[in-house]
């Protein structure tokens, strides 16, 4: 049977008045590529804030590799609203950092490099969290080999990617594919089990998403990852999703193989008929 | 195998500079009078060096402001002045509290070290519940902080210890510039290596975007608390310094308005330069102490009396030459850059470059 990756179960996350997602469940299964689309503001990129954090769900759970990382209860007038429909459970809120620390990366969907650091550092930035180090050993440099082996891990990484040549660049000064690229190889360099991709094709014309889609399975592949991504691009993401999601308004509206997914009449209605321009 | 050659180049470099620098300073000691001006201003500068850089770390390269840095050096100067003043000397300067409390000393780089640690550890308690709130609440915990601690160390009651608002005085202090050069410049080394380390890396990170550094397993909370509890403990070091280099040591001085100088200093220097926090310590100095200074005397150049002149004058033409600074060069003297033996290099190559082409 395949291995459960990511399991999201009933997922709400309400701010204010605006529900911007609603009783969403999903999975991710081992060695899988998985698509999330739908129209803006369907509440795409708020999924990934609750998976990774950022943002505390108004209620659900999530579990990664088997094990529970974040469920939250409901309080307030959420509690009102939304009683009965969820059962009450232990609460765990992670913040970002232990997210990443547990094996979920991400990239953002506007790219949210470090501008004034160079390619190098904006890599090196990620080991920094499995280093065996304090301030002290760090601060007098008796954690060289723990840095030497990091500067190694990265070089290496940075060459796979085609990028070693650019190492000493601002991050801010490359151009924007190469940004792209730096910010999915700093999410490797977290060395993720799972990766979460926000619009990785964004502003890229057909034949650059089609390089893209051959670089996501690649990196697929390689570093064994299994992969959720949003995406507009349908081309790519009917080329290389092994499943679907469509989420609109919040609420899933339709899930499936990219073909179940595209001969889907809601799906067509509400996203593909329209979102050809995206 | 040459970068490694090039590296061990620099380092011998940058030794022999400081080398150079100290025995400059060794030198200017035997040929001038202790009292010239010049040794007031590179002792001076030299503490507020320290304390811009240390502020700079926290401001320039984690991105978090603090506007209690005055408060932190008081904290620095107290504790180094409470357990540095001698036994026979303390019926005398605690004189309306019987001598005071505290009946034992430390040697003067324990008590300095024990400054910074104090200092420390009021930082680690404010930050501990400040910090962890997203927005910037710092700043304001900070000036509040500040002002209250000037009060409490006023404050009669704690009289037999800090002598309420009575100055405290005749503890160990030094003479030759020397000191001040080599603790500062001590203290500004490990700052530097530390923001050359993995920590300053990530320090730098949650500058540049605080949800990409997380994201990047970057624990928030916590880098930022280490960044200021480290940037409080220099502070207070540099507090005891000024102590020592003004000998006395009063609650009262350590204003709001010492911040905003310090504060201004880094500015100018640029947020995130060390070398600039430096250079524009010596400037600032030189400058509020000395080289204006004849703007604050009447001066009569034959019988006639030179108008403006007059005591006061001194501080409205630089209240003004600095905002001219701040409007022009908003990011500073230095920008992020670092003033380094590679950039005067490239600086006289391009001069060069530019010289074979004209
Ligand atoms: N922090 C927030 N506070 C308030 N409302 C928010 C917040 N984040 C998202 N929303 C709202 O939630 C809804 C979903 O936003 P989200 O960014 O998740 O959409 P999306 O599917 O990623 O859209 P796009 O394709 O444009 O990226 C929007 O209506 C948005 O205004
Ligand atoms: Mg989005």
């Amino acid at each position: 049977m395949t291995e459960n990756i990511l399991h999201v179960e009933k997922l709400t996350m309400q701010f204010g008045g605006v529900v911007a997602v609603y009783n969403l469940s999903l999975d991710v299964n081992k060695d899988e590529i998985v698509a999330l689309i739908g129209p803006n503001g369907a509440g795409k990129t708020t999924v990934f804030n609750c998976i990774t954090g950022v943002y505390e769900p108004t209620s659900g759970r999530v579990s990664f590799m088997g094990k529970d990382i974040i469920s939250t209860y409901l309080r307030g007038k959420m509690k009102k609203q939304y009683s009965g429909e969820i059962k009450e459970c232990k609460i765990l809120n992670p913040t970002p950092d232990e997210i990443t620390k547990l094996g979920i990366a991400r990239t953002f969907q506007n790219i949210r490099l470090f501008k004034s650091m160079t390619v190098f550092e904006n890599v090196l930035i990620a080991k920094h969290m499995r280093a065996k180090q304090n301030v002290f050993t760090a601060t007098f440099r008796l954690n060289l080999h723990e840095e030497k082996r990091a500067r190694e891990e990265c070089l290496a990484l940075l060459e796979e990617q085609g990028l070693l040549h650019l190492k000493d660049e601002l991050a801010s000064n490359l151009p924007y594919g190469f940004q792209r690229r730096l910010e999915i190889s700093r999410a490797l360099a977290t060395e993720p089990k799972l990766l979460l991709l926000d619009e990785p094709a964004a502003g890229m014309n057909p034949q650059e998403s089609q390089e893209l889609a051959d670089f996501i399975v690649h990196i697929k592949n390689k570093y064994k990852l299994s992969v959720l991504m949003i995406e507009h691009h349908m081309d790519l993401v009917m080329k290389i999703s092994d499943r679907i999601y469509v989420v609109d308004f919040g609420k899933l509206i339709a899930h499936g193989t990219p073909s179940e997914v595209q001969k889907n009449q809601r799906v067509i209605d509400a996203y593909l008929g329209v979102a050809d321009d995206a | 195998m040459k970068i490694k050659e090039n590296s061990s180049l620099k380092y011998i470099s940058i030794l022999a500079l400081i080398g150079a620098m100290f025995l400059i300073i060794f030198i200017l000691e035997q040929l001038l009078p202790p009292t010239s001006m010049l040794f007031m201003v590179l002792k001076k500068g030299a503490i507020y060096s320290l304390v811009a850089v240390s502020l700079n770390l926290l401001c320039g390269f984690t991105g978090l402001f603090s506007l209690g840095h005055a408060g932190f050096m008081l904290i620095g100067a107290y504790t180094y002045a409470i357990f540095t003043i001698p036994l026979e000397a303390r019926n005398a300067v605690y004189q309306y509290f019987d001598g005071g409390i505290i009946n034992f000393t430390l040697p003067v780089p324990v008590a300095l070290l024990a400054a910074g640690a104090c200092a420390a550890v009021f930082a680690f308690l404010i930050g501990l519940p400040v910090l962890r709130l997203k927005s910037d609440y710092l700043a304001i915990a900070t000036l509040g902080f500040a002002e209250i601690i000037r009060a409490i160390f006023q404050w009669d009651k704690l009289g037999p210890i800090t002598n309420g608002s009575n100055v405290l005085r005749k503890f160990p202090s030094f003479s030759s510039t020397i000191f001040p050069f080599a603790v500062a410049g001590l203290c500004i080394a490990i700052i530097v290596l530390l923001i050359n380390s993995s920590y300053g890396r990530a320090f730098k990170a949650i500058r540049d975007d605080e949800i990409a550094a997380e994201a990047m397993g970057i624990n928030l909370a916590k880098h930022k608390q280490l960044s200021f509890t480290i940037s409080s403990f220099f502070a207070g070091i540099g507090g005891a310094l000024l102590a020592m280099f003004q000998t006395t040591v009063q609650a009262a001085a350590f204003k709001s308005s010492m911040t905003y100088e310090i504060l201004l200093i880094v500015v100018i220097g640029g947020m995130g330069s060390v070398t600039g926090s430096c250079i524009s310590s010596f400037l600032f100095i030189a400058a509020s102490e000395w080289w204006l200074r004849f703007l604050d005397d009447e001066t009569y150049i034959g019988s006639f009396k030179v108008p403006l002149l007059r005591s006061g004058f001194r501080k409205v033409v630089f209240s003004v030459v600095i905002m001219i600074i701040v409007l022009f060069y908003q990011r500073g003297i230095m920008g992020t850059k670092e003033l380094s033996m590679d950039a005067i290099g490239r600086f006289f190559r391009k001069f060069k470059k530019e010289e074979d082409v004209a």
